[in-house]
């Protein structure tokens, strides 16, 4: 007991103000890039996003094999929170690319390794939230998500790699390769940072509303059980 | 008792249980059986057609098949709470899960050596000369469907809506194993067969990832 929801300002209205600078930078400052011209800057969105999506699920994956060794079942609520979060991100992914795709490529989606094993990652990580849904004992609910969450996500270089090998379209990654024009870089990071925040922030929350429903769960059974032993 | 001995006699149980009605089996091939003939009437079933699209369709219809079946390795034990039984039996939790992949195994196989002859005549590709080679790459892609089937199977034994739950979970998981599947039985349709290795490995990447998963974390499943 004791877990309450608080709201702290501070850290919120930090991100918020990263989250303007950012969005600044990424429109204004940033150089525009010579062939794809403007749209490119959606890229200073999508990226992040997938990036933080990626630290999201692998929280998941860290918070599934806690709650097998330790059985805390503050590592089950870490873990539902970081993957309906890593699921958001997810989708922007999912939602800003085929916008980006469209005056480039000429078509919303290809099947492409990329695209395609983010789409998959985006099904496992629904039907990981899913399952929970389905099965009313919290222990066993515990359980069962942290093996499939496990199971998931050393499915999902396997499933890369199968569609790689399949196809491949996706313009190569520009970063790491010394593609990248060099001011473009602190927007991006600026970008990545401040997603990271939201991330963090809504982590949080959510954290907090999963331990605040365990508590309700908790007294609802409690209640249950002095109900039986009235009658 | 060891564990290969164990699961050895868990795989009899499981065999037994299954040839006194043979309900699975029987199901299992109507329902492959049905959706082959459903597949020829979506595209035109000539032999050069269907060298392009029988391999696909074979996997799906496999990996369909295998969502469906293995759920009773684990409602079964349900009826006379006998899961609980098996777990005071002094033998390694693994022993139970493997004892009932190997089952599972053996139950999916069997559905393929009746599926398979079927396949050939109704779409008119030849097989024989490339069946050592289509039967490795069935036997990989098999055994990594039925380790991660028979883990969800577990998995999903006390949730509500199970049947239509686990391919949900099941599907998208086996990504690798229908790609790499469809590729290499294409390689070996093709003129003249060929079998990548790229596939091959690829299969057995994935049967030695969650072999050692269910290894490592499924004795977590059995747990009441």
């Amino acid at each position: 007991m004791g877990e309450e929801m608080r709201v702290s300002w501070l850290p919120a209205v930090a991100v918020a103000v990263l989250l303007g600078l950012a969005g600044y930078a990424a429109l204004f400052l940033a150089p525009t890039e010579q062939t794809m011209g403007l749209i490119q800057r959606i890229f200073y969105f999508h990226v992040p996003s997938a990036w933080t999506a990626f630290v999201a699920f692998l929280i998941v994956f860290v918070a599934n094999i806690a709650y097998l060794i330790s059985r805390a079942p503050k590592w089950d609520w870490l873990g539902v929170s970081a993957a309906e979060v890593g699921l958001a991100f997810c989708s922007a992914v999912l939602v800003t690319g085929p916008i980006w795709a469209k005056p480039v490529w000429g078509i919303w989606w290809t099947w492409d390794a990329r695209l395609t094993s983010t789409f998959v990652l985006w099904v496992l990580y629904v039907s990981y939230l899913l399952l929970r849904t389905l099965v009313s004992d919290a222990e066993r609910r515990a359980i069962v998500s942290a093996v499939f969450g496990i199971f998931a996500f050393l499915d999902v270089p396997l499933v890369y790699l199968s569609i790689w090998f399949w196809r491949t379209q996706h313009p190569q990654p520009v970063i790491g390769g010394g593609g990248m024009d060099r001011r473009m870089w602190p927007p991006f990071l600026l970008c990545w940072a401040a997603l990271m925040g939201v991330m963090v922030l809504l982590l949080r929350l959510r954290y907090g509303l999963e331990a605040l429903r365990h508590e309700v769960e908790e007294m609802k059974i409690d209640r249950e059980r002095r109900k039986a032993i009235a009658s | 008792m060891g564990m290969a001995r164990a699961a050895t006699i868990l795989v009899a149980k499981e065999l037994r249980t299954e040839f006194r009605t043979r309900e699975l089996l029987n199901t299992t091939i109507v329902f492959v059986l049905m959706v082959l003939v459903l597949f020829s009437f979506t595209f035109d079933p000539t032999a050069a057609e269907s060298r392009r699209f029988g391999p696909g369709l074979l996997w799906l219809a496999l990996l369909f098949a295998g969502a469906l079946m293995m759920p009773p390795s684990f409602t079964r034990e349900q009826a006379n709470e006998t899961l609980a039984a098996l777990r005071l039996a002094p033998i390694d939790p693994m022993a139970i899960l493997l004892g009932k992949v190997l089952a599972n195994f053996l139950f999916l196989m069997l559905t393929e050596a009746a599926l398979l002859p079927i396949f050939a005549v109704l779409y008119d590709v030849s097989l024989a000369p490339v069946l050592g080679r289509l039967l490795l790459v069935f036997v990989l892609g098999t055994l990594g469907l039925t380790t991660t089937g028979t883990v969800f199977s577990a998995l999903t034994s006390q949730a509500r809506m199970r049947e239509l739950l686990l391919p949900l979970l099941l599907l998208p998981v086996l990504t690798p194993v229908l790609i790499a599947g469809t590729e290499a039985t294409a390689g070996l349709l093709a003129d003249p067969p060929n079998l990548p290795r790229l596939w091959l490995l690829l299969l057995v990447a994935f049967d030695i990832v969650f072999l050692t998963a269910t290894w490592v974390f499924g004795e977590y499943l059995l747990e009441e």
